[in-house]
């Protein structure tokens, strides 16, 4: 690979050494300190006026997904169905997130709805396939219309301190994607420690990642708050450094409007409001949608709602 | 025909150095070959003695545990050379030297005993353990030069505290020689310093020096003693009392005067990956 | 609201659940009863509204209190087995957990700190304070101290964590069989109060426990009183000196924790995020009124920029404004006297040339209130540097080695805290065991636990609260 990370990095991505030199030079994170400061966080008390707003920013921010053996495409024009009019007065989500052969189904569902398609790509969710696979897989499901891919690094190779090759992997699917935008998962539940999580992080922007993300949802744990506050540092970091922004992306285990809120505290305490809009915060989840719904009506209406009055699709 | 002795000059002990009483001055005490002069010690003298002792304070309290342990077994081992010298001066020597045994035995235990660790309720290691305070002025028991001598200051040094010790006014002369033991012991200079003089003189200025961490009223005369506790309190000085009697010194020893001199320092960390 | 930003809304916390007397007297032999001396007024430093009136004990009613004291002791409390001493405190941390949220918000009100504090941190140290000392009531033997009690105890606490220093000096007071006296701060007198009604609620044998209001004059004669065995005070420095002089030459015995100008010390290989995070915590928590507060932060050179750059972003995000809002970081502070004091040393700090700076923040218009606060260009000799201000306000030096490091902490009369951040573990051990102070957080600050000792070096104090090393003040 010829790519180089943006100044003042260029070198570091030199040799594995360099690289190496650079990731363990990063601060590293407390796990108990961490933890603490994402707890606090997550007694923050959202009413009211507050509450509202951030509800329909949390729908507007869902990747809505679909991952499973079992999907057709009938499942996929429901889930868009459902993505693009989740009930009513409610806004759309940012995507509608399938496996790559279900892509064609999806960009034919949304045509027009401003709805982005995802598909993750590269022998997700375990990455355990030939680096020409991995790019197939990906050329595939960007020719096929999906605007946005998500991608899994090899978790092996990290693990092992085999840093240039993940490196060298992520700008290769980044290249494959040509104009689609890249979301890296790291499969956090697998890198065991913050410390890795924040490596992983900046080694994935360092390759050109446009969003980071954490998890398959097929791991756990997959995201938590304190894994996303360590990203979150992670993507605030890199902009002040490279005046580059990337965004973050929690996926697996939100489900529901009280988890997502403290996502959203999360967002506008350590990033700032430059990263509470869809264009750099997503949400990976499925049943999280409905009980943003519910919560909505029950602002609405002053009545708590039931699962009978939202569409189970 | 009787050879003629050589007469001895009683001196000050101050940062391993035995100085006379920058005053000059001296004053007549009894010894077993009748009055002699010993240094009266002045409130400079006093002063000297504390800087010495916190120069020394770094050096003794960072030493380990174990070879503070050595240090002061070696000194009962030099007591016990000199036990017919000591025992002109004091009746209960033997005593004094087996006090000093049991105290430098404490050095490599008293954390063990004193510490310990707190099960706090979240991811932290948390220790207690305890440390010197500092420099603590001793005024030593008037009425037994040895013993009690030996009673209040082994327990101050062993955890790593330097003193400024006020000898028996009175009876000065078995604290001037063992400043002598201790000067040719390994003990390094400045951990023990030993004021000979007028209590009444050298207390005040010892108890009101803000460069002292603590004071041991022992050998307090009883109408200084609460005065003596006021001026301790200027720069808030931890205080053992004037025991009234005077405690029996040949009683079984304890930890009280050991503990009385150290602080508990409790550290905290996280436990994480 | 906009589109572009989070604006919380108000999230109160209900006052409902408090229901105030507009009038207290002084607990005495288990009855409140009326004082003799005047009345005066508590408020709520957010608002100044009069939240109850209470009576300043005299003389004569301290002297009451001790004698209620003294018959408890040797009619009930001295000879009662340990483990039915351990029940009643039982009983007392349990009926402290049922009223938690009462005693939360009366805490928040009359002291002015955030209601998610007082709620998250205050309450629950409060009710795990008692339920650890309980368990001591019969185990004192093995605890290394004796297992005498020593008599009455006078106790005398501040109005930073009116109810935690309660819990601190009444439960392993009670736990090792001695009755109390105790005197809280004029200007949160409140909880006491209610805790007096819990003692009541939990049958707790009267003049056990006492409980009498005032101010400076109360507390002395609290302290010269002849009937009192030992005294126990937290407080400042100044106060500490004159309860040490006032004993001496008496038989009493005295713990005293003081005040505090910790330094918090940032390595280069610190874990960053955290330690700013901790930085914060440390000078910010409870508006800074807090004696082992971290208030010198000490950043070695390398990583001032990013340090600073760091923390002054954090500061920017600290909400401050109504203490009963649950989204609140920094309340009020807590009186008209401390706000002068705290503005007063922040002047002298710009005078004497540090420069000063606060994130922007709109501060209520009634009520004591004063921005988070950075001090940059300090040196050890300003005496922002040296003095307890006791509030929201940080002074930032610098450090090149270890050795410095240890140095700059160390020299100052008090010792009561450090912190330390590094990642190099041999550093962090090198660091605890040069640094003179009772508590040394590494990696961590202002973390606190009924099992672990606190207390100070030199002028910060003498005895240790919490832990085994606790009963020590109060046994023989």
């Amino acid at each position: 690979m010829t790519a180089t990370a943006p100044p003042p990095y260029s070198d570091v991505t030199r040799s594995e050494a360099s690289l190496r030199r650079f990731l363990h030079g990063l601060p590293g994170v407390d796990q108990v300190g961490a933890e603490a400061r994402a707890a606090m966080l997550g007694t923050r008390s959202i009413k009211t006026t507050a509450k509202a707003w951030a509800l329909d920013l949390a729908i507007r921010m869902i990747d809505l997904t679909t991952l499973e053996g079992a999907d057709t495409p009938g499942k996929v024009r429901a889930l868009c169905a459902k993505g693009r009019h989740p009930g009513p007065g409610s806004p759309p989500v940012a995507a509608i997130c399938v496996y790559g052969d279900m892509v064609p189904t999806a960009v034919d569902a949304l045509r027009g709805s401003g709805v982005h398609v995802a598909a993750v790509a590269t022998a997700f969710p375990s990455g355990r396939a030939a680096l020409d696979v991995k790019l197939a897989d990906t050329r595939h499901a960007v020719a096929d219309g999906a605007d946005e891919i998500d991608m899994v690094i090899d978790r092996g190779a990290f693990l092992s301190g085999r840093h240039q090759q993940v490196y060298d992997e992520i700008v290769a699917v980044k290249d494959a994607c040509g104009g689609a935008h890249l979301k890296v998962i790291l499969e956090t539940g697998e890198l065991s420690t913050y410390d890795n999580v924040r490596r992983a992080s900046w080694l994935a922007m360092l390759a050109g990642a446009d969003f980071i993300k954490t998890s398959t949802g097929k791991v756990s744990p997959a995201a938590t708050l304190p894994v996303t506050l360590v990203m979150l540092e992670a993507v605030r970091d890199f902009r002040d450094a490279t005046g580059r922004q990337v965004g973050m992306k929690p996926a697996g285990g939100i489900r529901t409007a009280k988890d997502a809120i403290k996502y959203l505290v999360l967002v506008n305490e350590t990033t700032g409001e430059d990263w509470l809009s869809p264009d750099w915060f997503r949400f990976g989840a499925s049943s999280l949608l409905n009980d943003l719904l519910m919560q909505r009506d029950k602002l609405a209406t002053g009545h708590y709602s039931g699962p009978d009055y939202v569409t189970l699709d | 025909m009787t050879r003629l002795p050589v007469l001895k000059t009683y001196k000050l002990y101050i940062g391993g150095k035995f100085p006379r009483s920058e005053s000059g001055r001296s004053y007549p005490v009894s010894s077993p070959s009748g009055v002699v002069n010993a240094a009266q010690g002045s409130r400079k003298d006093v002063r000297d003695a504390v800087v010495a002792a916190r120069a020394a304070f770094g050096g003794w309290s960072r030493a380990t545990a174990y070879n503070r342990g050595q240090v002061l077994y070696r000194v009962a081992e030099l007591l016990e050379g000199r036990r017919a010298e000591f025992g002109r001066l004091a009746p209960d020597v033997d005593e004094a030297i087996d006090r000093w045994v049991w105290y430098a035995g404490w050095t490599d235990k008293i954390a063990q005993v004193a510490g310990n660790a707190n099960p706090v309720a979240g991811p932290y290691f948390n220790l207690s353990v305890p440390e010197p305070t500092g420099v603590v002025g001793i005024l030593a028991p008037q009425s037994s030069p040895l013993l009690g001598l030996v009673s209040v200051l082994a327990p101050a040094i062993l955890t790593g505290n330097t003193a400024v010790v006020i000898a028996s006014e009175s009876s000065p002369l078995a604290a001037v020689a063992l400043a002598e033991v201790l000067a040719t012991s390994d003990v390094p200079g400045g951990v023990v310093n030993i004021v000979t003089g007028r209590t009444a003189e050298l207390a005040p200025p010892l108890a009101g020096h803000l460069d002292v961490n603590a004071l041991d009223l022992a050998g307090a005369p009883v109408d200084l003693a609460a005065s003596l506790e006021g001026l301790a309190a200027e720069n808030l000085k931890r205080v053992v009392r004037r025991a009234d009697p005077e405690p029996d010194w040949t009683a079984e020893p304890a930890l009280d005067r050991v503990l009385a001199f150290t602080e508990t320092k409790t550290v905290w960390h996280p436990i994480g990956v | 609201m906009g589109m572009s930003g989070f604006e919380y809304a108000p999230a109160p916390e209900s006052r409902a659940v408090v229901d105030l007397d507009p009038s207290y007297g002084l607990f005495i032999g288990g009855e409140f009863t009326d004082g003799t001396g005047s009345a005066f007024k508590s408020i709520s430093p957010a608002t100044e509204e009069v939240l109850a009136e209470v009576h300043e004990a005299s003389a004569a009613d301290v002297d009451r209190a001790v004698a209620a004291a003294r018959h408890a002791y040797e009619r009930v409390w001295r000879d009662m087995p340990g483990r039915d001493r351990g029940k009643y405190l039982f009983r007392i941390a349990r009926l402290i957990q049922e009223r938690s949220r009462e005693l939360a918000v009366l805490e928040s009100l009359d002291n002015g700190k955030p209601i998610r504090e007082a709620r998250d941190v205050d309450l629950p140290l409060v009710a795990a304070h008692f339920f650890y000392y309980a368990g001591w009531a019969d185990k004192l033997a093995y605890a290394g101290h004796g297992t005498q009690p020593l008599g009455v105890a006078g106790q005398i606490i501040p109005w930073n964590f009116p109810l935690l220093m309660l819990a601190w000096k009444i439960a392993p007071a009670l736990a090792c069989g001695n009755t109390v006296v105790l005197k809280p701060a004029e200007t949160t007198p409140l909880t006491a109060l209610l805790f007096a009604q819990i003692c009541q609620q939990a049958e707790l044998p009267p003049g056990v426990v006492n409980i009498v209001t005032g101010a400076g004059a109360t507390g002395r004669a609290l302290v010269e009183h002849p009937g009192v065995d030992k005294i126990a005070f937290t407080g400042s420095t100044e106060v500490g000196r004159s309860i040490a002089r006032a004993v001496a030459g008496t038989p009493k015995r005295v713990t005293l924790e003081l005040g505090g100008k910790a330094a918090n010390i940032v390595f280069d290989d610190a874990p960053i995020d955290q330690a700013v995070e901790g930085v914060v915590n440390g000078i910010f928590f409870n508006q800074g009124h807090v004696c082992c507060a971290g208030s010198r932060l000490l950043v070695q050179e390398p990583v001032y920029d990013e340090v600073l750059a760091s923390l002054k972003r954090r500061l920017a995000t600290l909400r401050v404004g109504d203490p009963l809002d649950k989204n609140t970081d920094i309340g009020a502070i807590n009186s008209a006297e401390q706000l002068a004091r705290i503005r007063e040393l922040s002047d002298i700090g710009e005078a004497e040339g540090a420069e000063r700076w606060s994130p922007p923040c709109e501060l209520p218009d009634r009520g004591f209130w004063f921005p988070p606060t950075l001090f940059t260009g300090v040196s050890q000799s300003h005496r922002i540097a040296r003095e307890e201000i006791f509030g929201p306000v940080l002074s930032i030096l610098t450090f090149r080695t270890p050795a410095e490091a240890v140095e700059k902490a160390n020299n100052t009369p008090y010792g009561l805290s450090a912190g330390v951040w590094t990642e190099k573990g041999s550093r962090m051990l090198w660091m605890a065991d040069r640094l003179r102070a009772g508590v040394v957080w590494a990696n961590t600050f202002n973390r606190f636990d009924p099992t672990s000792p606190f207390g100070g070096y030199k002028e910060s104090g003498y005895g240790r609260e919490g832990g085994r090393h606790g009963l020590g003040a109060y046994l023989r």
